[in-house]
């Protein structure tokens, strides 16, 4: 099992993995909201092999964060996957039983959210949280799994993990919640990460670290990201494949370099404008002409 | 846009009898109504600092009248007749034993017609300043004058006084928060000049004028906020502040909560703003929504300003280290990052834990 205490192993141990079987797989998946009676989720596909990013963009209402739900197997009431299959591992997730479920998430799947805060108890210190979670997944007791969630807080980078492992969430700022919910997150060592909108709530430079971490974790351990976000900037920045969502539909998907560079929606198009015109863009690139 | 800077109370002036463009020239606009600033002016000359800072553009001792000179102001290098001049500001939080300094030695001047982008994390006491610039928070040290007329030490009837005049507005990130829920677009629009005394029929006029202005459909006018999108509430938040053609707007993370279609919309509103004139301060988090209509930018870190530019220098050439971070952090579409993760570690080293 590969652990994040590797901490301190040299990078060179575990580089980036080269392309294997997905350990997440959609393939033309469709979400139908029978309360609406209408479908939502217009066929979304990728694979996703370990070590590897993929990047969901899409605006609030694009489909993308159903999408997620959908291969978490958390898909709110009256939403249903209707047609096409997910693959988590090489097992389609519409065979599983609630138990098996429980099994694979956190411990094969797992995902982080926008707000931090409303994933944690309030009232029970923060590392007591993260213990639990290792002890249940991982079958550690009490002393062995304080031990490892202090090793969670540090491999997520947080200054002081002892200080932090006996605070309360309303003692931590955004980013650092958002780093105690990654190492819950990562707790047990899952193949694939879904992050969605996970630092959009944090200022720019906090999400530029919680981005760095998880571009570690991934190269250290292999761990199979996907990158849910409505900036299209950042998502190329991290992502090896980009989909565009827009209305529940995937009107763009490629690597990333061809999405940028011969975007053929209108709607990709519009988002690369946006940044070009009113980005940092334009500056950044008239300084390296000079 | 068309009419005066400052209609006084009660006081419309008939649209189009001052073209906005001369406040780009040397000799400034035409002062406020004398009698509106009877009132206010022997206590803001009470209120003047004993030694104005040298960043304070402004010339010493406002006079009761203050009627702006024909003339260039001579002072150094602040923008000549700012709209706004904050100098040396500080504020505090807090009382006593618990008191925390929100923002330390803030000066910052903002000309007519300008845009400055004032950037900060979260914290770095952006809407501190803001909130200043409106009085509604206190300074603990420093001037703030607005339009050439110093307000650091006036009291809340002076404020409201000032505010009512409309002369800086500010707009919020949620523009649910700036429009009643119970009125209309158009009695949210009519509102602030009928309170200024505006007859009826000619500030549903200068409504109408406005629309096209803010790209609203004139059918929205008998709309409920809650029955519009948010891209159109927050262009409804923009034409209410710009109605009682305020000679500054501040706004406060006015795209952040909105989509890509109307970000774009609403930065080219803004962008158009400028070209009329009108001052304004952008306030975000992020660099990149401001990078493209901002004429300067203003970078506040843990309450101090460290770093102010032209956007081309602050973006190209960020010379503080936050700065560096901070521009190095903002995710473009060049797919790799500006500053590589290990230069960004080592900025992060440099800056106090």
């Amino acid at each position: 099992m590969t652990t994040l205490s590797d901490d301190l192993v040299p990078a060179a141990t575990l580089t980036a993995a080269p392309p294997a079987a997905a350990v997440l797989s959609l393939r033309g998946v469709r979400i139908t909201d029978h309360a609406g009676g209408r479908e939502i989720v217009h066929g979304v596909s990728f694979d996703l092999a370990p070590g590897r990013t993929v990047g969901i963009v899409g605006e609030s209402g694009s489909g993308k964060t159903l999408t997620c739900r959908a291969a978490l197997g958390i898909l709110p009431p009256h939403f249903e996957v209707t047609e096409g299959t997910v693959e988590i591992a090489g097992t389609d997730i519409a065979a599983l039983t609630a138990r098996r479920w429980t099994e694979l998430r956190g411990a094969t799947v797992s995902a982080v959210f926008q707000d931090p805060a409303s994933y944690l108890n309030p009232s029970i210190r923060v590392g007591a949280q993260i213990a639990e979670v290792v002890r249940v997944k991982l079958g550690l007791k009490r002393r062995e799994a304080r031990r490892r969630a202090l090793e969670l807080l540090r491999a997520v980078r947080l200054r002081d993990p002892e200080l932090v492992y006996d605070q309360y969430t309303h003692e931590l700022s955004g980013g650092m919640l958002q780093r105690v919910l990654i190492a819950t997150a990562v707790a047990a060592d899952p193949l694939v990460l879904i992050a969605d909108e996970a630092t959009t709530a944090l200022d720019v430079t906090v999400q530029a670290e919680i981005l760095d971490l998880l571009a570690d974790l991934r190269e250290r351990t292999g761990l199979a990201l996907v990158l849910v976000s409505h900036d299209l900037a950042l998502v190329a920045q991290w992502c090896d494949e980009v989909l565009v969502m827009r209305q529940g539909e995937v009107v763009e998907q490629g690597p990333t370099h061809t999405v940028l560079h011969r975007p053929r929606h209108e709607y990709t198009r519009l988002l690369i404008a946006e940044h070009e015109q009113y980005g940092l863009e334009k500056f950044l690139a008239a300084e390296e002409e000079t | 846009m068309t009419g005066t800077a400052d209609p006084g109370p009660g006081r419309p002036v008939p649209a189009g009898t001052s073209p906005l463009h001369p406040f780009l020239t040397a000799a400034g606009p035409a002062g406020p109504v004398p009698g509106d600033m009877a009132a206010a002016g022997p206590t803001s000359a009470d209120a003047e600092p004993a030694s104005a800072p040298p960043t304070d553009a402004r010339p010493a001792g406002p006079t009761p009248t203050d009627a702006r000179p024909a003339g260039p102001t001579p002072t150094d290098a602040g923008p000549v007749n700012p709209v706004l001049a904050v100098a040396g500001l500080d504020v505090d939080f807090g009382s006593r034993r618990r008191r925390r300094r929100a923002l330390r030695g803030v000066s910052l001047s903002v000309a007519p017609g300008e845009t400055v982008g004032l950037i900060g994390e979260t914290g770095s006491g952006k809407s501190t300043l803001a909130r200043a610039v409106l009085g509604l928070v206190r300074p603990a040290g420093g001037s703030i004058a607005v339009a050439g007329e110093d307000v650091t030490g006036y009291g809340r009837r002076q404020w409201r006084e000032l505010r009512r005049r409309g002369v800086v507005q500010y707009v919020f990130q949620d523009p649910l928060r700036s429009l009643d829920p119970d009125l209309t677009v158009a009695d949210s629009l009519t509102e602030p000049l009928l309170i200024r005394g505006v007859p009826r029929q000619e500030a549903v006029d200068r409504v109408r004028a406005l629309l096209d202005r803010v790209r609203l459909a004139a059918e929205l006018l008998d709309r409920l906020p809650g029955e519009l999108s948010g891209g159109q509430r927050q262009r409804v938040a923009v034409a209410r502040a710009l109605i009682t053609e305020p000679r500054l707007v501040i706004l406060d993370e006015p795209v952040s909560a909105l989509d890509s279609a109307n970000r774009v919309q609403v930065l080219e509103i803004l962008k158009e703003l400028r070209d009329t004139g009108v001052a304004q301060i952008f306030i975000s988090h992020d660099l990149g929504s401001v990078a493209g209509v901002a004429d300067r930018i203003a970078v506040l870190y843990r309450g101090e300003l460290v770093e102010t530019g032209t956007a081309r220098d602050v973006i190209a050439r960020p010379r503080h280290p936050y700065t560096r971070l901070l521009v190095g952090s903002a995710p473009t579409l060049r797919g790799a990052a500006t500053v590589g993760r290990a230069e960004r570690e080592a900025l992060r080293a440099l800056l106090p834990a």
